[in-house]
This record gives C-alpha cells, sequence and structure tokens, in this order.
C-alpha cells in the first residue's frame, strides 16, 4: 500500500498531465467525428457514421492516397540514400564515427520551418539551382522547380533522412563482424553476403527509419504547405482546412482518426519485424 | 574516410566514401546557402553585393519579431521546467517498479508519435470546449504535453543504469522519500536531466503548428515560428535569411552543449 502510494507521487502529476491535456482531447475528437457539421460551423450532436463515408469520396481518397504516395515516395528515397551513408559511417576507424554521425545529425536540430524555407531559396525561379543551369547555359528559361510534388518529397526526404541513417547505422554498428566473415569465409561473394545475411539483419533499423519517414510525411501539413505552394494537397493540409477554414470539425476529427489508424498499422508492423529478425537471430 | 587512403582502391568502399560526401553536401548546401546571403548587402539571391550586416540590422528594428522572439522565450522556459520537473519524476517513478505497465508505456510513447496536427486540433476542440480564453499560456500548456515524454524518455535511458538499492538504504538510514530524491537520486541522474531539459527547451523554441492552433486570435501570442511562417508564406526576402541564421546557430549551439554534457557524463 505505501509503495504505491509512493509510485503515485511520482507518476500522478505527470501522467494526470497526459491524461488531462491529450487523452481527453483526443477522446474529444474522437466523439467529434460521430457527430454532425451545424449551419454555422460548430457541432450538432446527432450521431452519424457520415464523416467517415465522405473521407472516402473520390474527391478525398485521391488526397489520401496522393498522401500516401507521396509519404511512400519520401521514404524510399530516404532508404537509398540513408542506407549507403550509414554503412560508410559504420566501415569508417571507430573514433571518427561519433564525428560523422554528429554531423548527420546537427541540421535535424535546426528549426524545421527553416530547413523547409531554405529549399525555397533553392529551388525557386532566381534560386541558386535555376541560377546555375542558367549560367552554364543548360536551360533557356528558369524551371518551375517549386510548388510540386518533387519539391514536397525533397522537402521531406531533406528534413528526415538524418533519423533514417542513425536508425539504420545503429542497426549495422550491432552486427556482430565476425557474421559476414563466416560467410565469405564459406565462399559467398561479398554482393551475396549483403544480401543474404547483411541486409536481413539489419532490417529493424531499416524498418524503424522507415516507419519514422512514412509517418512523419503522411501527416505532414509544412513542408506540403510551403514547399507545395498549395498546389500539393495531403491529409494534413486537409485537416487544417476543416478546422481553420471550411470550420467542418466533425469531418476533421474522422480525417484525423484515420490518420491515427494508418499510423498504429505501421507502428504495428513495424513491431512485428523487428520481433521476426530478433528471433532470426536467435 | 576510407577514399582517401589511395594504396587499396576497392571500388565498394570509393562509392561509399564518394556517397557520404554527397550526402553532407546536401544537408549543407542549403543552409550555407542561406547563411552566405543573409550577409549580402544587395539582399538578392542571384548577385553579390558584398558583405554586410543591414539586414541583421533592420531585423533588430522589427518590433513584430522582437516581440514573438520574446514570447518564445517566454513559452520554451515555462514549458521547459514544468516539463523537466514532470517528465523526471515519472521516469524515476516508472523505472523504479518492477512491473513494466502497458498502458503507461502506451501514454509515454503517444505524444512522440501523434502527427503534430492531430494533437494541435485535439487541443483547440478541448479548449474551446472548456470556453477557456487561449494565449501565451495555452502554449505552455500544449507544449509541456510533448516535452513530458521527451524529458521522461532521456531520463529514463539514464536510469537504466542507476543502482536502486541506493535510494533504499538512503531511506533505510532514515532519510525520507524527499530528502533522498534531492540529495541521493537528483545529483546521480542529472546529466539526464539537463540533457533532457535542453532537448525540451529546443523542440519547444522549434514547436510551429501546435502553437498556431492553440494562440488563439491575439497578435500579443505569436511565437517565432508563427512569425517565421507567415513571413515565409510571404517569399523570400533577406531578412527571413537574416532570422534563420540567428535561430540557426543558436540551436547549433544548444546542440554543442548538450553533446558536452553528455560526453562529461560518460567520462564519469
Amino acid at each position: 500500500m505505501y509503495q504505491r502510494l509512493r509510485t503515485f507521487l511520482f507518476v500522478g502529476p505527470g501522467l494526470a498531465w497526459l491524461t488531462f491535456f491529450m487523452v481527453v482531447p483526443c477522446l474529444l475528437v474522437f466523439l467529434y467525428s460521430f457527430f454532425e457539421r451545424g449551419v454555422y460551423g460548430g457541432i450538432v450532436y446527432d450521431f452519424t457514421f457520415e464523416n467517415f463515408d465522405r473521407a472516402f469520396d473520390p474527391l478525398y481518397l485521391a488526397i489520401l492516397l496522393k498522401s500516401a504516395k507521396i509519404a511512400g515516395l519520401a521514404t524510399l528515397i530516404a532508404l537509398l540514400i540513408a542506407y549507403p551513408a550509414a554503412y560508410a559511417i559504420a566501415r569508417a576507424p571507430a573514433q571518427r564515427q561519433p564525428v560523422y554521425l554528429f554531423l548527420v545529425m546537427l541540421p535535424f536540430w535546426s528549426n524545421y520551418l527553416i530547413r523547409t524555407y531554405a529549399w525555397i531559396v533553392m529551388l525557386n525561379r532566381e534560386g541558386l539551382i535555376n541560377r546555375a543551369l542558367l549560367d552554364f547555359g543548360l536551360v533557356g528559361e528558369a524551371l518551375p522547380l517549386l510548388y510540386n510534388e518533387a519539391s514536397v518529397v525533397t522537402g521531406l526526404v531533406y528534413n528526415y533522412v538524418p533519423f533514417v541513417i542513425l536508425a539504420i547505422y545503429s542497426s549495422i554498428s550491432r552486427l556482430n563482424p565476425e557474421i559476414a566473415e563466416a560467410s565469405e569465409d564459406l565462399g559467398a561473394p561479398s554482393y551475396k553476403t549483403f544480401l543474404r545475411v547483411i541486409l536481413p539483419l539489419t532490417l529493424p533499423g531499416i524498418a524503424a527509419g522507415a516507419v519514422f519517414v512514412f509517418v512523419l510525411s503522411i501527416g505532414n501539413f509544412i513542408t506540403p504547405d510551403l514547399l507545395g505552394g498549395g498546389r500539393v494537397q495531403m491529409v494534413g493540409n486537409l485537416i487544417y482546412d476543416q478546422f481553420l477554414e471550411a470550420r467542418d470539425w466533425p469531418f476533421g476529427s474522422a480525417l484525423s482518426l484515420i490518420l491515427i489508424g494508418v499510423m498504429m498499422c505501421l507502428l504495428f508492423a513495424q513491431a512485428v519485424a523487428v520481433n521476426r529478425s530478433a528471433e532470426g537471430t536467435r | 574516410m576510407s577514399a582517401r587512403i589511395p594504396r587499396r582502391r576497392d571500388p565498394a568502399k570509393l562509392f561509399l566514401g564518394g556517397h557520404l560526401w554527397l550526402v553532407y553536401t546536401f544537408l549543407y548546401v542549403p543552409i550555407l546557402v542561406l547563411m552566405a546571403l543573409s550577409f549580402n548587402d544587395l539582399g538578392l539571391p542571384t548577385a553579390w553585393g558584398g558583405v554586410s550586416l543591414k539586414w541583421y540590422g533592420e531585423l533588430a528594428q522589427n518590433d513584430a519579431v522582437l516581440r514573438a522572439a520574446l514570447n518564445t522565450v517566454i513559452v520554451a522556459v515555462v514549458s521547459t521546467i514544468l516539463a523537466t520537473l514532470l517528465g523526471t519524476l515519472l521516469a524515476f517513478g516508472v523505472e523504479r517498479r518492477q512491473r513494466r505497465n502497458n498502458t503507461m508505456e502506451a501514454l509515454l510513447f503517444a505524444p512522440m508519435i501523434i502527427p503534430d496536427i492531430v494533437l494541435a486540433i485535439a487541443l483547440l476542440s478541448f479548449f474551446t470546449a472548456l470556453n477557456f480564453t487561449l494565449g501565451l499560456h495555452s502554449i505552455i500548456m500544449s507544449h509541456v504535453v510533448f516535452n513530458i515524454a521527451f524529458v521522461c524518455a532521456v531520463v529514463r535511458t539514464r536510469l537504466r543504469n542507476f543502482d536502486f538499492s541506493i535510494v533504499e538504504a538512503s531511506i533505510d538510514l532514515g532519510a525520507g522519500e524527499v530528502t533522498t530524491f534531492r540529495r541521493v537520486t537528483l545529483p546521480a541522474i542529472f546529466p539526464g536531466v539537463l540533457a533532457g531539459g535542453l532537448l525540451a527547451f529546443t523542440l519547444s523554441v522549434d514547436e510551429f503548428i501546435i502553437a498556431y492552433f492553440t494562440a488563439g486570435a491575439g497578435q500579443g501570442s505569436t511565437t517565432l515560428p508563427m512569425q517565421i511562417y507567415s513571413m515565409i508564406r510571404f517569399g523570400v526576402t533577406p531578412e527571413i535569411n537574416a532570422m534563420a541564421t540567428i535561430v540557426m546557430l543558436v540551436s547549433f549551439t544548444l546542440v554543442f552543449i548538450s553533446q558536452r554534457i553528455d560526453r562529461k557524463a560518460i567520462s564519469q
């Protein structure tokens, strides 16, 4: 009894804060998603599934699918960039590895808006890339590099690739080098050692990095807003509009629940992948 | 890097080394370009007019920016103090229990992964339902939510190597629960608490969407990221470049400090 009370004194205030300012607000969103929207905004307390029906309307389904496509593309490119980079760091001399990792993570700690803005500076009509292309005579006039899906994907990859490198690096550095040596001693060519031994064993790191990029990308608001310039709409922007512009909170709530549902499925899949590979190494 | 060693020209190593340098180029060129442009006297991205601090001067006279910076410092300091206090106690309570409580783990993990926009609309709905007046205080309350989780996570990693028997020993010797925490536990885990606090401060300074939704309609509670956002939407200007440079340098300084704390803690 005394021990319970003691634990409660430590844990209680923090948990109360999280309950009051996170659990209750989220339950409220859950409830709102089953209500109707009033004529002038606001909420009419009539139970309905209409908001979820509407989310799968072709118009909104297209936005959901486009968000998934952009997030998927960003994830794939981030993995392709991150894996060899993490591999290179893991194979560098041990005392240099922390420095290389620090240099990877440093930009990650600066403001997200500013990192995104840096790409507006790079990609706009008077930006550095267009300037260089024009100066070298590669193009006749400035290219529209900004405000399309490609610029949104670029921004997402740029913002999240450091974390993917970190996740994959921690997986690779935990590998026992003797496993790869054993495979090579047994006559496997190095590409086969990589594909059959190293890659499967580093799957947890790949899964962690991939889920991280995908989850943060699919619910992203800032990057599609700034680098898509209103021309690339993703779920995050749609939720934003429902709350601050269209004033349809129930529909915005339903979209938020769908987003959380997708995310939970992915986290579950990641947990399964990690468990599987843990069994494999046993 | 291995590519520098000329004798063994293993193509795989050359590729890996070259790739890593390309990644660094990708990561740093946009930031460095931005910083360089902030010193361009002409303020244009296309032509160089010599080094000048003109745009920093303009920034220093922009009242909206200064007000926003002050608001950000208030929000970050208060929410960091609250979150560090609650998060540290939480970490200690959770780690001392022998049994793992899955509901609690989920509750502590959720703020770190829930999309910002979802937490933002949830808090807006909540505050509106309670008819709560929005302002700096509601931003602070909201920032404490995700900051608790991050502080708790950082402090818990520090507590994994902590010997809880010294806590029992102290209590057996007659020190109270509070004295023991202050004199025995806290000094031992202090580097973790400091690192967690710095992380919370950085996250709070940078946070935009939740602040945007919970700030209310008044101009008085605009934070720096909100100010940056509205300026960015307006277009590329040399003033934003100057502000971005200052904000980045502050963030990088904080990261350096927390790295030093970390290294000191490890060497102890």
